[in-house]
């Protein structure tokens, strides 16, 4: 049997209760059970974390760098969608 | 930046071949404006060929470090003077470990693989730091190796956290969380040393002889000397001169030196209350080309040894795949299965 490379994971830690998992890195391993036992070596030996997932990199859909600017140009032009859009009368509370 | 992008993106639709210059163009503008943005690359933007493999080079470079870099510290692991030297150390030397892991990580995502980098590593093809080709003779070098060689080390990866890779920039970040307890363990040790017995005094003194000038070798050749600097900082990717690391190195050692009663081997070192700096002495470059050729102490051992390593551990890489593997193939076979019965009820409902 030859060695081929072991497929590449991306780990996403959960750093205390209350926040979301964030991205830690890569690395790589067999399958996920070997995955998780690898990210919690690499990646939580200060008690970086109380949760670890880690998903195959293969599984992920990115967007394209390249059109990353028309991509989300739908969000760009509607300034309407925040707050500081709106002239409140000075004076006004709570708003 | 953002009409550069759609250029890019308008000059695609077209797909006219005569467009291909100005396309070239417009993404090497794009990159350009990134790095003078101080803004990150990223794996999947365009970026020039030289740049990727200048990276490739370096990423590689400095991850084999930190994997070779175990072997001369693992050298005392079984030996260290007590329960809390040895705790310290073992996790020292898996976090170096853990280093190279996210180093070769950061590689992998300019497109090499792994088992590349590390074919390159047993072929000799990619080097490793040359601080590590030296033998660390006595407990006390432990002690130099954290202040002196993690002290370098860190004094050259601070910048990199801000490197323009953004891969790079984060693998740096969180090594140099590490590496502060690296260099403070082996300031302590040498301090118990250097306050204890006679001899251990001279034992520390003795590991600081031998391990002070490779370390400031450790920054690269002088500025004038050096290949790629220039091209580097234009990227972004270093932020600092050798020689100005070096320099900043050496002002911080000094005082630190003089805590620990120990002195540094140098007799051209003094302040220089003009320049604001420590002037030292000569540093011999020609020992510094020798051990890069690969006739330093130790160059044979730690690849040979990184070889076995390697070969050693062959059975372990192919049982965990043949494992997967197996318990991949039953999960198929179990989902199968599952829609086989589907299948047949359905079938079965329609035959009725
Ligand atoms: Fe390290
Ligand atoms: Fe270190």
């Amino acid at each position: 049997m030859t060695t081929s490379e072991w497929p590449l994971w991306e780990v996403f830690v959960r750093s205390r209760r209350g926040l979301s998992h964030t991205h830690a890195g890569s690395l790589h391993a067999p399958d996920a059970e070997l995955a998780l036992r690898n990210a919690r070596d690499l990646y939580t030996r200060r008690g970086e974390g109380v949760s670890i997932w880690v998903v195959p990199s293969a599984a992920i859909t990115a967007s394209s760098p390249d059109e990353k600017d028309p991509f989300f140009e739908p969000a760009a032009d509607k300034p309407y969608r925040h707050p500081t859009f709106y002239e409140i009368p000075e004076g006004v509370k709570h708003l | 930046m953002a009409t550069a992008a759609h250029r890019i993106a308008r000059t695609r639709e077209e797909d006219s071949p005569a467009d291909e210059a100005a396309l070239a163009a417009a993404y090497e503008a794009a990159f350009d404006a990134a790095v003078a943005a101080d803004e990150r690359i990223e794996p999947r933007d365009w970026m020039p060929d030289a740049y990727r493999a200048t990276l490739v080079r370096q990423i590689a470079q400095h991850a084999h470090s930190e994997i070779i870099g175990m072997q001369p510290e693992a050298n005392w692991i079984t030996r260290a003077p007590s329960l809390r030297r040895k705790a310290i150390l073992m996790a020292k030397v898996q976090d170096e470990a853990g280093h190279g892991l996210y180093l070769y990580s950061a590689a992998e995502t300019l497109g090499t693989s792994r088992d590349e980098l590390l074919d390159k590593l047993h072929s000799g093809r990619q080097k490793y730091s040359s601080i590590f080709n030296y033998p660390t003779l006595t407990w006390a070098d432990v002690g130099a190796i954290g202040w002196l060689v993690d002290g370098a080390a860190i004094t050259n990866q601070v910048p990199l956290c801000r490197c323009s890779y953004g891969p790079y920039a984060r693998a740096m970040v969180r090594i140099c969380k590490e590496e502060s307890f690296h260099q403070r363990q082996g300031y302590e040790l040498l301090q118990a040393l250097s306050r204890g017995t006679p001899e251990q005094h001279e034992m520390a003194q003795d590991a600081v002889n031998r391990w002070w000038w490779p370390s400031l070798m450790m920054f690269g050749p002088p500025d004038d000397q050096s290949q790629h600097s220039a091209q580097s900082m234009t990227w972004k990717i270093k932020r600092h001169s050798n020689d100005e690391l070096r320099q900043r190195f050496v002002d911080i050692c000094v005082p630190q030196a003089e805590s620990l009663g120990l002195t540094l081997p140098d007799p051209d070192l003094r302040w220089n209350e003009e320049r604001g700096h420590y002037d030292f002495g000569e540093i011999d470059w020609t020992e510094f080309r020798e051990v890069l050729k690969g006739n330093g102490p130790c160059n044979e051992q730690r690849i040979t040894q990184r070889r076995a390593a390697h070969d050693e551990g062959t059975w372990v890489r192919e049982a965990a795949a043949a494992y997967a593997e197996k318990h991949t193939a039953k999960d198929i076979t179990k989902d199968r299965s599952k829609d086989i019965t589907k299948d047949g009820a359905k079938d079965g409902e329609t035959t009725a």
